[in-house]
């Protein structure tokens, strides 16, 4: 079956989008996303470290270096925010450029590109920490380097490349396990602190209040963060986890009002998002399989911005043309009214140009509006002419009257001039609710004329 | 308690002493980033009494809620709960923010919300079940808006929104309550609903304390005051303590000498002239 992309690779990013999306929920209601960025680059220093101090080649050992830095990082961040006056951002700017910068330093140690001899320096922190034999025969770095980090042996700096970027097409069946085992807690932690990191989430004060401890709170959250990072380390790189985090979460806001059904929901999307990429990158030649996983991502949250129900701009737009379309046809009707109040003859056919005249607007788009209305019963035709129903004559005394309803609230109640009041009441009149109109008649102990003395209409029902 | 023998005589001790207030406050400064926001603050609120906070904007009134809830931290002095540190009488206290301190787009509905008050007795771990879940329905319904408690909280009215808070501080059954600003832009009919409520509450026994800044409806609504700028002004029954003098002293431009003094000290902190 040469069309499947390798399970190993199948599988590896299918748990890296699992528990990015669920996780990723809660970074995003806390907008804290740019929190798993700054712990991904503080995760450098130390796998480095870790290498140097054990001189140990196994994943478990480097991801548990990465483990110890992100906590670090977390920590100095929640310090930086309690001690200081600094705000968010800052905090994660500086623990973010201090990691990543030491990291860099330590890496191009062990790679050899600066250090002349880089074991000098692992044997001098292994003894100065107690954890090695000095007497034991050093392994030559830069062979570990070119075997474990360098996959291609292209360069010095590759090391750096792979860790920024990822390398999902070497995932071995061990380091599989360990993603195993990782995305097991990350996801058992989930649902153990469901409860409390959704408080968290929603008011963390009252959360403090009811006695969980911001703190710790905080740091449960951000060793969920850490672990996630490493899990989606090898796999995406420390660039696009962050997207990872948040794409999938974004997107599954779109079609759902409950934290729930958003969590399994990003879930789908990051697991979606991971076998996809793995397919595009085992067909399509030269795409490297991470930054294609956070593209599919990203798709998956556009399309979401647009078509969800609800909150898409599709609907959006739907729902603005709806308006417009609604706000066209009114207006003509309050037009037919006016243009019969010169005469008191309301239901007289109108020439199209006198309609259009009104408001300088065009015959033809008049005509189209003019269908409209005769399509809902509100107008009819009578030749070039036309003429209103009697229930659009209803619904044009309903829309004149929320008009001057509402010019004489503002310039009785409110004391507006007499020319501020027409624009907002041209505006107010379509969408006013009835429970607002009787509260102004209240108010306005039931008024005859508006503030340009024209008398306010009443549906024919009550006359 | 049961282990003491009732010949003890210690065991008529509750007679004679009488109970520990609800709230102690003994020289109570806090200051945020070096700045005091409330100085010098002795307080000690009466059982079963609704209680107003008032004073002008930055007066500390928020300040001195999170600092009895410990979520500010204290200068110096201390504050009392029930007689004994908050941490250790936190079933008996609920708390309602402002209103506007949380995202009300948060996707969750209105029951979800009243159910987090049961998250304090439930402890770490443990999840509402169908008791709690019963619970915040009651909740609801005792804050008349039951027929809501599926809705998205961004679906609400302020008034609702505001309705949903105080059915979260029932559902802890608690007998004092802290509530910022319970009034701040709600409708008429819920403002006459939550004031019921809180009467309701009073002749339970409980204690209210609300951060209050309608000066007008101060008598009609609470039994006793506190009046606070930066520093305690008055506290005591309304009728003895809400005049005119002690408003003016609230209200008026003797405290310029304290934000004067505090800026002082802000400026050698920073080492500005």
């Amino acid at each position: 079956m040469s069309w499947l992309p390798d399970p190993t690779v199948l599988e590896g990013l299918a748990l890296v989008g699992a528990t990015s999306g669920a996780l990723g929920c809660f970074a995003f209601l806390r907008r804290q996303s740019l929190l798993s960025d700054t712990l991904a680059h503080a995760a450098l220093p130390g796998v480095c470290l870790a290498f140097l101090l054990t001189s140990a080649k196994g994943d478990a050992v480097l991801l548990g270096g990465a483990l110890l830095a992100g906590v670090l990082g977390s920590l100095l961040f929640l310090a930086i925010l309690r001690g200081s006056r600094l705000k968010q951002d800052v905090a994660l700017g500086i623990v973010l450029s201090t990691f990543f910068g030491v990291g860099v330093v330590l890496l191009s140690m062990l790679q050899g590109g600066v250090d002349p001899q880089p074991h000098t320096l692992r044997d001098w922190l292994a003894q100065w920490f107690g954890l090695r034999d000095p007497a034991e025969k050093p392994v030559n770095l830069r062979t570990w380097l070119l075997q474990t980090v360098d996959f291609e042996g292209t360069g010095r700096q590759s090391g750096l490349k792979h860790f920024i970027f990822g390398q999902a097409a070497f995932l071995s069946t061990e380091y599989l396990w360990l993603m195993r085992i990782l995305g097991g807690v990350v996801l058992g932690g989930l649902v153990l602190f469901y409860k409390e990191l959704k408080l968290l989430s929603f008011d963390a004060d009252y959360a403090a209040t009811l006695g969980f401890r911001r703190r710790v709170l905080e740091l449960i959250f951000a060793t969920l963060i850490v672990l996630v990072v490493m899990l989606s380390l090898r796999a995406v790189g420390v660039v696009l986890t962050v997207a990872l985090l948040v794409a999938p979460a974004a997107a599954a806001r779109q079609w759902t009002e409950r934290l729930g059904v958003m969590i399994i929901l990003a879930s789908l999307f990051g697991v979606l998002s991971g076998v996809g990429g793995a397919f595009w990158s085992r067909h399509v030649e030269h795409s490297p399989t991470g930054p294609i996983v956070v593209l599919a991502a990203t798709l998956l949250l556009c399309m979401s911005l647009l078509v969800a129900p609800g909150r898409g701009l599709v609907w959006n737009w739907v729902r603005l043309w709806r308006h417009r379309r609604q706000v066209r046809q009114e207006n003509l009707l309050t037009d037919f009214y006016r243009l019969g109040e010169r005469q008191r003859d309301w239901r007289r056919a109108r020439a199209t140009s006198d309609l259009a005249a009104v408001r300088q607007g065009a015959e033809p788009s008049v005509r189209h509006t003019l269908r409209q209305l005769a399509a809902r019963g509100l107008a009819q035709s009578e030749g070039a002419h036309w003429r209103l129903t009697e229930p659009g004559l209803d619904e044009a005394v309903r829309v004149v009257r929320n008009h001057r309803l509402w010019e004489l609230y503002l310039a009785k109640r409110l004391e507006l001039a007499l020319d501020h009041v027409h624009r907002d009441a041209e505006a107010m009149e379509h969408v006013l609710p009835p429970e607002v109109i009787s509260e102004l008649e209240e108010t306005l102990e039931n008024p005859e004329l508006d503030p340009h003395g024209h008398p306010i209409p009443r549906a024919q029902a009550e006359a | 308690m049961y282990l003491l023998p009732t010949t003890m005589p210690t065991a008529s001790l509750p007679d004679k002493a009488p109970p520990p207030p609800p709230v102690e406050v003994h020289d109570l400064t806090v200051a945020y980033h070096t700045r005091p926001v409330l100085w010098d603050v002795d307080l000690s609120l009466p059982d079963g009494k609704l209680i107003a906070v008032v004073g002008p904007n930055g007066a500390g009134k928020t300040t001195l809620l999170k600092a009895i809830l410990g979520l500010v931290p204290i200068s110096a002095g201390w504050i009392k709960v029930f007689g004994s540190p908050y941490a250790e009488k936190r079933e008996s206290v609920a708390y309602i923010p402002q209103r506007t301190s949380v995202d009300w787009d948060f996707p969750t509905s209105a029951l979800d919300v009243v159910l987090m008050g049961t998250y304090g007795r439930l402890g770490w771990f443990r999840r509402p079940g169908a008791a709690e879940r019963e619970r915040a329905m009651h909740c609801l319904q005792r804050v008349g808006i039951s027929e809501l408690a599926r809705r998205q909280i961004s679906q609400l009215s302020g008034g609702q929104q505001q309705r949903v808070f105080l059915a979260r501080a029932l559902a802890q059954d608690a007998r004092l309550y802290l509530m910022d600003e319970p009034f701040a832009a709600v409708d008429a009919t819920t403002e006459r609903a939550i004031v019921q409520l809180l009467r309701e509450l009073r002749d339970q026994g409980r204690t209210v304390v609300a951060v209050h800044h309608d000066l007008q409806s101060v008598p009609e609504y609470f039994d006793w005051v506190v009046l606070l700028n930066l520093r305690l002004i008055a506290a005591g029954s309304v009728r003895e303590v809400f005049t005119q003098t002690n408003l003016q002293r609230t209200y008026g431009g003797q405290l310029k000498i304290l934000a004067q003094a505090a800026d002082a000290l802000l400026r050698r902190e920073e080492g500005r002239p």
